[in-house]
């Protein structure tokens, strides 16, 4: 199964490091990455794949969820098809 | 992979401007349960429901941390329970109420937010059961917390059973009267219906209609701060580009749901119903369809220009939502609930929206005149009216039309109520203070209108 992590809010160092850490400690290999700076926000897009790992969309975010308070930044995960769906005919 | 700006507007959507999945609610047919022992029938009745919907709520959990799209409530609608009451054994109100409470029980086992179909259609005349059932509804609702209650009292076709009118204006009366100590709260379960639909997934008109199956996945989708700020973009601009915006917008929220039907009913092993591509407020600022009537360049919702601006928001819903969804159903379009609106609230406060330009706005949009606070001392007779009225504008447009209307006990014009929740705060409204009572004595029906020589 594949998600999308989102991460927004304001540019300081290690943002990158910490999430990417995340998704290598628990086994979860990080397909595309996509990094810009959106209406004066840092944004980053992430599409990963959760097959090999143990780890559900629940557990991740709840991981990342720590990182989100810690470093004040907006982080979603959630399921590819929901963008999909949205955006594809 | 999908192009970042998509992502980012999925997100806002949902953050900033409340788009979610109103409801996912799971249709079970009570058919099976009927029978002459109201023992029997009430067991039958809570054990099917609580098989049958026993992973309803944890799905709709899973699927809303999945994916990431709030999905507000759970919800069931049953077969119209006035179905099981005509099969009792000598039927009472005693025995209606018990399967109301047992519906409660239910709902509340499982864990949804409500549970619809204390129901009867009778647009055209009533039955033993139906009889007993429509009597029973004050109790019912006032004895039960999640129990939702509809009575169909028009169709296009059959014309519109003034008898039952009468009665509904009576009932509606009694049921605020029930539960003053909560200003009338038992009234904001109960709707008056004329064209009811039988897939309906909000509440509290939701039912599992004559037609449907054993077991169905309806899903009702929302999203008016969605429109709203899709609007804000396009100032000034043609109604031509208000109207492709709206469309453009609507497919976009429909696919959401459309996903969220099919993942739904998938988990749970029950066929995909209907996606009822709504435009349901909520009372969160930002979550308003009267700000999207305000955003189209009317001043205050409510004053002039209100029902075309209505009428277009609620045809351009349809054509953008249709395209997105294998099978749309329910009643489709925009809401009106005074109560539930912010935009609406403070314009019935402010006097610029009044129940007659709600009346006018009910022909053009998908239900009608919707959680509307109405003086205490209004008469049974002049609510019968208000419903009467309603029930035809449905009835000669082939269109669904409904009445919910709160009767608060002891409060007066200018009063407000606090309902709470999705429900909201309602500003109590005027109505005429001249009598229908002569009018609404007769009973008898309206016979069906001509469905030709349209003008």
């Amino acid at each position: 199964m594949k998600a999308v992590v989102t991460v927004v809010g304001k540019d300081k160092k290690g943002i990158i490091a910490r999430v990417s850490g995340v998704l290598f400690e628990n086994d979860i290999n990080i397909l595309d990455i996509s990094q810009t700076i959106m209406q004066d926000m840092f944004t980053m897009i992430m599409l990963v794949d959760l097959e090999g790992s143990e780890l559900a969309v629940k557990q991740l975010t709840d991981k990342l969820h720590i990182i989100e308070t810690d470093m004040d930044l907006s982080i979603h995960v959630q399921r590819e098809e929901i963008f999909d769906s949205m955006h594809r005919i | 992979m999908i192009n970042p700006f998509e992502i980012i507007e999925t997100i806002n959507m949902i953050d900033k401007e409340n788009l979610d999945i109103r409801t996912i609610t799971m249709g079970i047919s009570l058919k099976s349960c009927a029978g002459p022992d109201i023992d029997v029938v009430c067991g039958k009745v809570y054990k099917k429901i609580t098989t049958l919907a026993k992973d309803l709520v944890k799905v709709g959990g899973d699927i809303e941390t999945q994916f990431g799209i709030p999905i507000i409530n759970k919800r069931i609608s049953v077969t119209p329970v006035a179905t099981l009451v005509d099969a009792l054994d000598e039927p009472t109100v005693e025995k209606a109420v018990m399967i109301a409470k047992t519906l409660d029980k239910a709902a509340k086992t499982v864990g949804v937010d409500f549970i619809g179909g204390y129901s009867a259609l009778v647009h055209k005349g009533y039955t033993e059961g139906e009889k007993v059932l429509i009597k029973s509804i004050p109790r019912a609702l006032a004895e039960t917390d999640l129990v939702c209650s509809s009575v169909n009292v028009g169709s296009t076709r059959a014309g519109i059973n003034m008898d039952a009118v009468k009665q509904m204006g009576e009932t509606v009366k009694e049921a605020a009267l029930k539960t003053a100590d909560t200003q009338g709260f038992a009234c904001a379960k109960l709707v008056v219906f004329c064209n009811a639909v039988e897939d309906n997934p909000f509440m509290a008109g939701a039912f599992l209609g004559e037609g449907e199956g054993e077991c169905v996945i309806n899903v009702g989708v929302s999203g008016p701060g969605v429109v709203k700020c899709a609007l804000e973009t396009v100032k000034g601009e043609p109604f031509g580009v208000v109207a492709e915006t709206v469309k453009k917008t609507a497919f976009k929220i429909t696919r959401m749901g459309q996903l969220v039907a099919q993942e739904g009913s998938k988990r749970l092993g029950v066929p995909f119903g209907i996606v009822d591509l709504s435009l349901a407020p909520t009372p969160a600022v930002g979550d308003s369809v009267a700000y999207i009537l305000e955003e189209m360049g009317l001043e205050k919702c409510g004053t002039h220009g209100t029902t075309a601006a209505l009428a277009l928001l609620n045809d351009a819903v349809k054509k953008g939502g249709v395209m997105a969804s294998g099978y749309v159903g329910g009643l489709s379009g925009a809401f009106i609930p005074v109560s539930e609106d912010a935009g609406m609230i403070s314009a019935a406060k402010e006097g610029a929206l009044t129940i007659e330009k709600l009346e006018a706005m009910t022909c053009v949009c998908s239900v009608g005149l919707d959680m509307i606070v109405i003086p205490g001392d209004t008469s049974a007779a002049t609510i019968s009216a208000i419903i009467a009225d309603e029930a035809a504008i449905g009835m000669v447009n082939s269109k669904t039309t409904a009445v919910r209307v709160i009767p608060a006990p002891g409060k007066k014009e200018g009063d407000v109520v606090e309902f709470g929740g999705l429900l909201g705060t309602g500003p109590v409204m005027p109505v005429k203070r001249y009598s229908s009572e002569e009018f609404i004595n007769r009973g008898g029906r309206i016979p069906a209108p001509l469905q030709s020589l349209k003008n």
